[in-house]
């Protein structure tokens, strides 16, 4: 078996998959990667099920180093300076670690997450079928919390198999579409107009749980509480202060202020990937539209095999070449758990 | 006899889900219907549905934009919430055990002085209760009962805390509530329980469902403790009176 050891790796990096979705009724947040076309597409290089568990890497830098044998990887989402041992690695390619070589990452450019999928996935015990981390609960395998360096992720040695690459439809420059509600009756009309005729930016305080938004002050009808109800993936709430929080997959589940709008499920990868300080727009579409995009998007993930490419021109890597394929398949269950404390940051409460 | 109940309101919440909202404001009879609606739902789910979510006010129900369209689901949502609300199902009863005030309950003298009574007073009011449990959210296990004596609502404190104790039990307004992690709160803490209603690794990881009925028993601080090491232990220790 071998392992990827973390050499290095910064904030709002973490072990993330399709999510656990199915306890939201219980206050339990459905977590899961933030760009779960990325994930896919990832996973899909190294022959990996859509929505296994991948590195979800932050803005910043990080470095992987292959012990115990060969790991093949590929990289997607968004894109930095890669390489291993000088070598530059494309993103949207699968590529082996020789056994000792290291995977260096630069910041994420134009994008703030890029998924790293191990063939074979990443060994883990998993809670209601899930690895992804959700650090307020405690859950997450190998790690319930944040990835750091020194970490260590067992997975299958190398196959051997022959690299590929992926042909991904390039990511629109458009407006990120919404659907008004669920309570948008909250706000005037001219209200809503200012929302969608403004620019918008993320700011550097968001984490997995919310994007705070900073724009033109969105001001209440009728004050900004009301009684909690569900939350989504792209719930745009709007608190006291007039400037929206997008909900993301560490969400709280339940939320008291009102929502003018939804991220439509198909632009929610895209959305999250909007870089802290980058000015952007959001276009209301109507929920026909939107599920037409959701059935689009889902048609999109299924078809991602047939976009798989030979790689031509192979540049060889005879060292990973010769590490791959001289180790078995066992992957054997971790369990390391501990509770976090809540963050601080979280300065909300209970509604 | 309810003959014809009022349609809930079905409001989009994007393309994968639709809150059905009966009332906006807190509601009792509303609270039920939701439940009434999930119960429904989980006796015949509907093909689609990927789960749902009962709040205050409203059922949040997720689904599948590939499998059902917001309009088909939304006609079948309408047509089972206007079906009378059945005699409340026999709920389950716990007896949820509570050190009060103190260390463990860091705001009861104040909110027995902003009440002109004793703390105990305030003790034997709140355990006099007969609560529901109206939702779960927020955080894995945070249990909003409904119920809360009259006298007893208090507003949310100006100023939330960043950090309350795991198993706190406070008032927030016409609400009461029990949290299992520690966690931000802008509720008036009362007291501890040592029931999680969240523990991995325990059979059943969640203790409390929508829809439970609650009272609360007071218990010493000594109590308290072996009932912690107990709870950490995987022992429930609320007591399940009716099932």
């Amino acid at each position: 078996m071998s392992k990827l050891v973390i050499a290095s790796i910064g904030p709002a990096s973490s072990v993330q998959d399709g999510g656990r979705p199915g306890s939201q009724r219980y206050g339990l947040a459905p977590s899961g990667a933030m760009d779960r076309l990325a994930l896919a597409a990832a996973n899909t290089l190294v022959g990996n099920p859509l929505f296994a568990a991948c590195v979800e890497i932050g803005p910043f830098g990080a470095a992987f180093t292959a012990r115990d044998g060969a790991v093949r990887i590929a990289l997607a989402g968004a894109s930095r300076n890669a390489d291993i041992a000088g070598r530059a690695v494309a993103f949207d390619t699968s590529v082996t670690l020789a056994d000792g070589e290291t995977l260096t990452l630069g910041f994420a450019r134009g994008g703030s997450f890029s998924y790293l999928a191990v063939e074979g996935g990443i060994a883990g015990e998993p809670t209601f079928g899930s690895l992804a981390v959700n650090a307020r609960a405690g859950l997450g395998s190998p790690y319930p919390r944040p990835l750091q360096a020194g970490d260590e992720l067992k997975t299958a040695a190398a196959s051997g198999a022959a690299e590929q690459r992926i042909e991904l439809p390039p990511a629109p420059d458009a407006p990120i579409r919404v659907v008004w509600g669920p309570q948008d009756d909250e706000f005037a009309d001219d209200i809503k107009k200012l929302f969608v005729d403004s620019e918008w930016k993320i700011s550097a305080t968001s984490d997995r749980m919310g994007y705070r938004l900073e724009g033109p002050l969105l001001k209440h009808l009728h004050g900004h509480n009301i009684v909690s109800d569900g939350t989504v993936n792209g719930s745009l709430q709007v608190p006291g202060n007039g400037q929206p929080i997008a909900l993301m997959p560490d969400r709280n589940t339940t939320g008291g202020y009102p929502k003018i709008a939804t991220v439509i499920s198909a632009d929610f990868g895209r959305f999250a990937q909007t870089p802290a300080g980058r000015a952007f727009r959001f276009k209301a579409v109507s929920t026909a539209e939107a599920q037409a995009a959701a059935r689009q998007f889902s048609e999109l993930l299924r078809t991602l095999p047939d976009r798989l490419r030979p790689i031509e021109n192979l540049d060889l890597n005879i060292d990973a070449l010769s590490d791959a394929n001289v180790a078995g398949h066992a992957v054997s269950a971790i369990d390391a758990r501990t509770w976090q404390i809540a963050s601080p940051a979280d300065a909300s409460g209970p509604d | 006899m309810a003959a014809t109940l009022s349609p809930p309101r079905l409001l989009p919440s994007g393309d994968s889900a639709i809150a059905v909202e009966f009332s906006r404001t807190i509601d009792d009879a509303a609270n039920r219907r939701v439940l009434a609606l999930d119960r429904a739902m989980a006796s015949e789910p509907i093909s689609g549905v990927t789960e749902t979510v009962p709040t205050y006010r409203s059922l949040l129900v997720h689904y599948d934009p590939v499998q059902i369209d917001f309009g088909s689901l939304g006609e079948k949502l309408l047509a089972l919430a206007q079906l009378p609300v059945p005699a409340a199902a026999k709920a389950r009863r716990w007896r949820i055990p509570v050190v009060y005030g103190g260390e463990h309950g860091i705001d009861l003298e104040d909110m027995a002085k902003t009440l002109n009574t004793t703390p105990d007073d305030i003790v034997a009011r709140h355990t006099a209760g007969d609560y529901r449990v109206a939702m779960i959210g927020f955080t894995p296990g945070w249990s909003y009962l409904s119920g809360l004596a009259d006298s007893l609502a208090m507003p949310r404190r100006q100023n939330p805390r960043l950090l309350t104790p795991a198993g706190t039990v406070s008032i927030g307004g016409i609400q009461t509530g029990v949290q299992c992690l520690a966690g931000p709160s802008g509720w008036h803490l009362l007291g501890r329980t040592a029931v999680r209603t969240y523990q991995l690794h325990r059979d059943p990881i969640f203790l409390l469902e929508p829809g439970d009925a609650i009272t609360f028993k007071r218990v010493d601080a000594k109590t308290f403790a072996e009932q912690d090491r107990a709870a950490e232990a995987g022992e429930i220790v609320a007591e399940l009176i009716t099932s």
